[in-house]
């Protein structure tokens, strides 16, 4: 243990060296602030307490006061002590466990919440100390007063402990009923914690079909939480699968405005599981999710997005999407007005739509220029985004605004703009001219990074238009003792090598370079021995000197493969046939573009089911970033648009028809949204969903506006929700009541007409059942 | 969602740590300090190890800490750090280190009751301070069964930011419309960008539950009554049309978002802004203009390089706005480049004052009458510098207030209050335009040689 004036010794040192110091030493100058700041005597300050000491100091305080302390006062202070020391003194105070689980059953909900804490945190390293705390929560969750009830829940189900977690089922089943929402909402969340702790014993148990009862519950608050629980048991299972038809889904956007914006977020992300089974189903909930996007919540509105862009896949007619597409572009521009972390956010989602939606944001780009003050991951994000919506027409502005930040500080940022110029000149060949004119000039500034960055934009724009631009090459060259990266090296090599015909003195350059050859890095190399042969090529009486010593180094003295390889790749060319060779270096280069960051279209299908995740900051497929994370496909129905892939990944996703062997098992799930277990974990979301019936009774035959569409939808669900409410009951009934007008004649809404259906299944299918297996 | 939330100080010692899943352990918090505090090279509020992300946002001295397993809503957690540093304030008055260490326990009871699995719960501060409370005698009230369910309705119910009981003897309402206008000018003197972020925000001291009826001078709302078609709302507008409205006395608002409490449907559907309000004050609405922006302030910066040793500035400034307005506070900041060795200026009013740690020269007006303009002169002498490196001439940034004056034209129409005891109530309501970011670029024109 050590002595208080060590203490204070290193706790002047420069912090952030923690690996050096215990940690138990590092705390103890602080944990004297803390735990004696408020109410220190002076001898206490004076010197710093061993561990030991200060445990035996407080558990001597938490016992005092005796009975004489009628409000708890002197404990409630110890225990406030005891939580502050919790996080800062390296578990020392585990050893006060028995003490706190005394206090524990004190008449006073504020010591409670103290004691629980601690449970909370130390149980997992005294299970056998914390279990004496178990019949304590286990009354607690009978209390009179549902505060303490659901604080008890809440509590117990975060003890990962297994006695813990058993004691917690029965109660929970009658939490899940019970008077209170504010207990049924914790009791949701509890399923989604046991199921983490120990998924098996709760897919053996009925609790998830009971969450799923739940979904019928009257408060908005309470089904939003049992959203939440299921999609988290769904991401953490290969087993499960969830799918919400329809009426459900209809039901769930209709109770958004009475959730709170976290509910909000969460019923949206719920509704990614809702597969649309016609185009105007699609659209009738697009348009009705679209007032969220004005919701001054990120989270909403970008979780609004990901399913109206969701959606926007089961949608036919072009006029819709364009007309939805221009919902989107305002609300992602005013994130822009939201603290950095979150503009960032929404820049690289921006950037995701964009590639799938080119539509989306088309006239905004001013408005993504740079601030001089932006932090620079919003700054660089700008940057992409500005590339990519810069036409012909635009593109005058936009040179301006880069050259502009060209001049900046921040090195990183400036390589970028410069880089960014050179792009836009590959990208919109018309303005080519200007985009070089601008990178001259910012050559001539003579700023080293800037004349490296752009001398390798300048290759790629060689590149790009052979024989258009090489008036330039002198400019270029003129620069050449500027540069020492070997990307700019490699690039100026690969010029000189090229044009070795055009440029007076390329052997003398290339021989200065040729000097330094066993120096350069694997990447110079390379570009020399290409340059070296090219130049033989061209100029054959100055080249036969160079080219037998280059040819020499990269076959004979080199420990790289890819050198050695390539060096006699040219050295058998250029004995065997010069013509031939002749042909093969000097011929013509496959085309480059600009665009080659474009994601795939199967990593932009994913990435866009996922709008406003981490992912999306990433822009890379999920699972190379986290890899326990569970695929989200577009899921094939009659409704999906496909666009034609070319490279035939979409094959494996073509729809298949209904089977008709709907599990009869299902019937007795009437809820809105079914989770069903299976044993087997293969196949978890590939049979395809039947049809479902869309019930409307309310709208009248003829009514030919999506506008009046939206609201007699609106109002009848308003109104079969209350009704459906009202007469259902948790517990008992058999069923056949759940789904929404089951058992009789069902109209499909579409634009202008309105369609008998006859439901295909009696039963499961009819209540508006889901899926499955 | 997220695995738990952990607090920091500068220095890196964790002040706060809750985990909310199995797999947020302790030794998490050092990977964070050594990771992020203590490296230089960090530029992203969000960094992925393996499979564990820390999102993080800084707050006064502290650092707010989210860590998620797998892909978790980002927005959602950032949104939430934010909500947490807004309830810190509302409890603390100030959410800083100091903040944190002396309510320990208030800060885990709160996180305990906002988080639940990591999923945020109800997050408003009037519903939280019902029942979590910084003297810990309140929470004596809790432990009667009837107050509690009073409680829990009010923490899941639909109207969960309003408790239903409340009495004023006077009702008021306060409006302030606050203006953000952001000007980006180019050195040649085009407007790159010039657009309006508005704030709405309402102080309500209004008896019972009473609902609230706002309307603005939106051109979609003056102009098209019956506009209840969702396609025709946005397109085909032509330019020249839009300018007429605006000069007949309407603003196009690009955008808008609402707090909880206003009724998204109605808005939607036939752009009336209806709400229940939260007791006090709260943010009614942002919005965002972009069309006929008002600038204020008009800058001619003239700015010229003599040689390598001298800098010469001659910046004037005019008021845009009516002659009875003005404006306070206004503050010019003009660089300097990094090698001044001193400076010397002479203003036409103001003061103005060479700041060596920001190398700036700061200009300040206290009151700015509306068509006044004022013109500063000022001159900064240069050391030699063994390397000469190129200045990246940051803009000149402008920031000042202006009351009774929006940028970008918007009126408050009217606001009603519907109450079932049908009060007469008092409105009010003010405008003020701030600067956002005023930013205007200048070119410098070089003299090669210094005078003789």
């Amino acid at each position: 243990m050590s002595s208080g004036g060590d203490a204070k010794l290193f706790a002047r040192l420069p912090f952030l060296t923690p690996c050096l110091l215990r940690p138990d030493i590092l705390y103890t100058c602080f944990l004297m602030f803390i735990a004696f700041g408020p109410y220190a005597s002076p001898s206490s300050l004076r010197f710093a307490r061993t561990s030991q000491g200060k445990v035996a100091e407080l558990r001597q305080e938490l016992n005092s006061g005796g009975k004489k302390d009628k409000n708890y006062s002197a404990k409630k202070i110890a225990l406030k002590k005891i939580v502050a020391n919790m996080t800062m003194s390296n578990n020392d105070m585990v050893a006060l466990f028995p003490d706190v689980i005394d206090c524990m059953n004190l008449p006073s909900l504020e010591i409670k919440k103290m004691c629980f804490l601690f449970l909370v945190n130390y149980s997992r390293m005294k299970p056998e100390v914390a279990m004496k705390a178990l019949s304590i929560l286990v009354d607690d969750m009978a209390d009179d007063n549902p505060l303490v009830r659901a604080l008890a829940l809440r509590t117990i189900s975060y003890v990962h402990v297994r006695e813990f977690v058993e004691a917690t089922f029965q109660p929970l089943k009658r939490l899940m009923q019970d008077s209170d929402p504010y207990v049924r909402k914790t009791a949701a969340f509890c399923v989604a914690k046991l199921y983490e702790h120990d998924k098996k014993t709760v897919e053996n148990s009925d609790l998830i079909d009971r969450l799923n009862k739940m979904l019928k519950d009257e408060n908005p608050t309470v089904v939003s939480s049992v959203l939440a629980s299921l999609v988290d048991i769904w991401g953490r299972s290969e087993s499960i699968s969830l799918t919400i038809d329809y009426v459900s889904a209809s039901k769930l956007v209709s109770i958004l405005p009475d959730c709170s914006e976290w509910g909000q977020s969460y019923i949206l992300e719920a509704l990614m599981s809702y597969v649309p089974q016609d185009n105007a189903e699609a659209l009738l909930l697009a348009e009705r999710i679209a007032p969220r996007l004005s919701h001054s919540n990120s989270a909403v509105v970008l979780t609004a997005c990901r399913v109206i862009l969701y959606l926007m896949n089961y949608i036919a007619e072009e006029k819709h999407i364009t007309s939805l597409c221009r919902k989107l572009s305002p609300p992602l521009v005013t994130l822009l007005s939201k603290p950095p972390e979150v503009q960032y956010l929404a820049l690289r989602n921006a950037i995701l739509i964009l590639q799938k939606r080119p539509e989306v944001l088309r006239n905004d780009i001013r408005v993504f220029f740079c601030n001089y003050n932006d932090p620079i991951y919003v700054k660089v994000t700008k940057l992409e985004l500005m590339f990519m919506l810069t036409t012909k027409d635009n593109i005058s502005v936009v040179l301006a605004e880069l050259r502009e930040y060209a001049t900046e500080i921040d090195v990183h940022f400036v390589r970028k703009a410069v880089r960014a110029i050179g792009k836009l000149a590959i990208k919109i060949e018309s303005a080519a001219k200007q985009c070089i004119d601008t990178l001259l000039e910012l050559v001539d500034a003579k700023i080293p990074y800037i004349v490296q960055e752009a001398t390798v934009v300048i290759r790629n724009i060689f590149r790009k238009y052979p024989n258009q631009y090489e008036s330039i090459i002198s400019h270029v060259i003129s620069n050449i003792d500027d540069l020492d990266e070997p990307e700019a090296k490699a690039a100026i090599i690969w010029i000189i090598g090229q044009y070795a015909d055009r440029i007076e003195n390329s052997d003398g350059l290339l021989q200065d370079y040729l000097a330094t050859f066993h120096d350069e890095t694997i990447e110079v190399q390379l570009a020399l021995l290409t340059a070296t042969v090219k130049f033989f090529i061209q100029r054959p009486t100055k080249g036969q000197q160079l080219v037998p010593q280059v040819l020499k180094w990269c076959t004979e003295e080199t420990d790289d493969p890819d050198l050695r390889d390539r060096g006699y790749m040219y050295w058998r060319l250029l004995s065997t046939d010069p013509a031939t060779a002749k042909q093969v270096v000097m011929g013509q280069k496959p085309p480059i573009t600009a665009e080659s960051e474009k994601l795939d279209p199967r990593t932009l299908e994913e990435l866009c089911l996922n709008v406003g995740t981490l992912a999306t900051v990433y822009l890379k497929p999920i699972h190379q970033v986290f890899r326990a994370a569970r695929p989200r496909r577009l899921q094939p129905s009659p409704a999906l648009q496909r666009p034609r892939i070319e490279d035939g990944t979409g094959t494996m996703l073509e729809y298949n028809p209904p089977s008709a062997s709907m599990p009869a098992a299902s019937t007795s799930n009437s809820g809105l949204a079914t989770i069903t277990t299976t044993g087997n974990p293969i196949s978890p979301v590939n049979a395809a969903p039947p049809t479902f019936p869309v019930p409307v009774g309310s709208v009248a035959p003829g009514t030919n506006t999506s506008a009046e569409a939206l609201s007699a939808a609106d109002s009848y669900f308003n109104n079969i929700g209350s009704q459906q409410m009202a007469s259902m009951d948790i517990g008992g009934r058999d069923d056949g009541v759940g789904g929404g007008g089951a058992l009789q004649t069902q109209y499909v809404v579409t634009q202008n007409q309105q369609q008998a259906y006859q439901p295909q299944f009696a039963g499961g299918a009819a209540t508006g059942e889901l899926l499955l297996l | 969602m997220l695995s738990g939330i952990l607090i920091f100080n500068q220095k890196g010692e964790n002040l706060i740590f809750r985990a909310f899943r199995s797999d947020c352990r302790p030794r998490l918090a050092d990977i964070f300090r050594i990771q992020v505090i203590s490296n230089p090279q960090v530029r992203s509020p969000i960094l992925t190890l393996g499979s564990t992300t820390f999102s993080h946002v800084k707050h006064e001295n502290i650092y707010l800490v989210a860590v998620t397993k797998s892909n978790a809503n980002a927005a959602l957690v950032f949104e939430f750090l934010y909500r947490l540093i807004v309830l810190g304030k509302s409890y603390f008055g100030k959410f800083d280190e100091e903040a944190v260490k002396n309510n320990f326990v208030l800060i885990y009871e709160l996180l305990d009751e906002i988080l639940d699995f990591g999923y945020p719960q109800n997050t408003d501060p009037d519903t939280l301070k019902m029942y979590i409370t910084t003297e810990g005698v309140k929470s004596a009230i809790t432990n009667n069964p009837t107050d509690s369910s009073r409680i829990t309705q009010q923490a899941t119910g639909a109207l969960s930011w309003r408790r239903s009981d409340i009495k004023y003897r006077k009702n008021e309402a306060f409006v302030d419309v606050i203006e953000d206008v952001n000007l980006l000018m180019s050195a040649t003197g085009t407007v790159l960008r010039a657009d309006v972020n508005g704030q709405i925000v309402m102080r309500a001291y209004l008896t019972g539950t009473p609902e609230c009826k706002f309307g603005l001078n939106d051109r979609l709302l003056l102009d098209s009554p019956d506009a209840s078609s969702a396609n025709n709302r946005k397109g085909g507008t032509s330019g020249a049309n839009k300018t007429t409205r605006a000069a007949a006395g309407s603003v196009t608002l690009e955008d808008c978002q609402f707090h909880q409490c206003v009724k998204l449907g109605r808005f939607d559907a036939d752009r009336i802004i209806s709400f229940v309000p939260p007791d006090g004050e709260f943010e009614l609405m942002r919005y965002r203009a972009t069309e006929n922006v008002n600038l204020p302030f008009k800058v001619h910066p003239i700015v010229r390089e003599i040689g390598t040793t001298k800098v010469e500035y001659s910046i004037a400034i005019k008021a845009n706005y009516g002659s009875k307005l003005f404006a306070s506070n206004v503050i010019v900041r003009i660089p300097t480049p990094l090698n001044t060795a001193k400076t010397t200026e002479r203003t036409s009013q103001g003061r103005a004052k060479y700041e060596p740690e920001h190398n700036n020269i700061v200009w300040k007006i206290p009151r700015f009458s509306g068509q006044s303009e004022y013109v500063l002169n000022a001159e900064a002498t240069l050391t030699s510098m063994t390397h000469q490196k190129a200045w990246s001439r940051p803009p000149i940034n402008l920031s000042f207030s202006i009351l009774m004056f929006t940028s970008s034209g918007l009126l408050v129409r009217y606001l009603k209050v519907f109450e079932k005891n049908n009060y007469s109530s008092v409105k009010w309501v003010r405008y003020m335009t701030r600067a956002g970011s005023y930013e205007i670029r200048y070119d410098t024109y070089t003299h090669p040689y210094p005078q003789i």
